[in-house]
């Protein structure tokens, strides 16, 4: 809703910007008008007149030439002005275009598949290509054991992540808080081998205000150097998707593996006894 | 109308740069996994533009492109290569073997329509 706000506010800016272009566009032709309409009164008295005459109305006709010079220099340094405004704000819908496109490739792809392992996949292809992060692990939640269980990671390996407790550390305290957490020193930390306890970003997987997991990011592409506002929010919104993929993916495979057991139990139950 | 090969190993990435490209007017966007399967398309279509990332199983980017570039029947198709390697060696040495361009991930829609765009015309 917020996005959609954010959106009727920029269409409703541009169209100010060009009300304000065709009343600028008006104005302009009004007073061009008006200008050479003197122009050819004074010709015209010019052509009727005496030496001494003459030069006056020269004179008088150069002044406002001068006038309509300026006047134009002016309205151009505006029009130019509006111009640059213009492509700024141009630039910043086309960007905003592309992000939104980028989300509901990436919102898309996430809702595509039940296959949980398919769904991880899909979330560190999108954590590394939209995002841009080089070393990164998904934690998912143990209920009974109340620690967070590294499922999937990129940079590293699965085993070397250790398993979080939760309200333990960075990480345990964001799924303990349901709170992303991005560190205030996000200098290049790439080529530096990370402390796996202290991501420099970590987001959770919430789906409501239930913490199923948590992402952490340890480091970034080189090329990608920092996080920009635009990356926090796309972020936040991704992971939501994320979660809920990720747990509508697992209820369906336990409900497979289950449906599996009770068809195995029945059809042993049917089978007619051996004499 | 521009046939556009896009050749990536991750489907997401495939279809990012699918919905970007699809925006050039009656563009039309061909998908390869890997090296492999974007020769096999090369054999029996005809590409205005090969877009190819580095890292993919099977035929790696830059094996792709000094394959195409040895190729008479379609070694000057553009190539622009797509890819989370940053460094500027690999850049160097992705241009050496005949890439006419280099982006690094996570891409900027606008700079890779603004290069695709000045390739197509």
């Amino acid at each position: 809703m917020e996005r959609e706000a954010g959106i009727l506010k920029k269409a409703e800016e541009f169209l100010q910007i060009f009300k304000k272009g065709e009343e600028f566009t008006k104005d302009l032709i009004k007073e061009n008008e008006r200008l050479r309409f003197r122009i050819a009164q004074l010709e015209e008295a010019i052509q009727n007149a005496g030496n001494e005459e003459k030069i006056l109305l020269y004179e008088e006709r150069i002044k406002l030439l001068d006038q309509e010079i300026s006047s134009l220099t002016e309205r151009y340094r505006k029009v130019e002005e509006e111009n640059k405004d213009f492509a700024s704000k141009y630039l910043e819908v086309e960007t905003e275009n592309n992000n939104l496109a980028n989300l509901y490739v990436a919102s898309y792809q996430l809702h595509s598949t039940l296959d949980s392992n398919e769904v991880l996949r899909i979330v560190m292809e999108i954590i590394i290509n939209l995002i841009g992060a080089e070393k990164f692990a998904i934690f998912l939640m143990d209920e009974k054991a109340n620690e967070l269980v590294p499922v999937a990671a990129e940079g590293l390996t699965v085993g070397e992540v250790p398993k979080i407790k939760l309200a333990e550390g960075i990480i345990g305290v964001v799924a303990k808080d349901g709170e992303s957490y991005f560190a205030e020193d996000m200098g290049d930390k790439s080529g530096q081998s990370p402390d796996l306890r202290k991501p420099f970003v970590c987001i959770p997987l919430k789906i409501k205000e239930h913490v199923i997991g948590v992402i952490s990011i340890y480091s970034l592409f080189v090329q990608k150097g920092v996080f920009s506002n635009i990356d926090y929010e796309l972020f936040n919104l991704l992971a939501g998707h994320a979660a809920t993929a990720i747990f509508s993916s697992r209820l369906y495979t336990q409900s497979e593996r289950k449906l599996t057991t009770i068809q195995s139990f029945l059809d042993l139950l049917k089978e007619k006894p051996k004499r | 109308m521009p046939n556009i090969l896009v050749v990536e190993d991750s489907p997401t990435m495939r279809q990012l740069i699918g919905f970007a490209i699809k925006r050039i007017p009656d563009a039309k966007v061909t998908e390869a996994s890997d090296g492999v399967d974007a020769l096999k398309k090369l054999s029996t279509q005809k590409f205005d533009i090969i877009l190819a990332d580095i890292n993919m199983p099977i035929m790696d980017g830059l094996k792709l492109v000094s394959l195409v570039r040895s190729n008479p029947s379609y070694k000057g198709v553009p190539i622009i290569m797509i890819t989370t390697e940053g460094a500027e060696e690999d850049k160097k040495k992705a241009l050496a073997i005949g890439a006419n361009a280099y982006l690094t991930k996570p891409i900027q829609t606008q700079e890779l329509m603004k290069l695709v765009t000045s390739f197509l015309s």
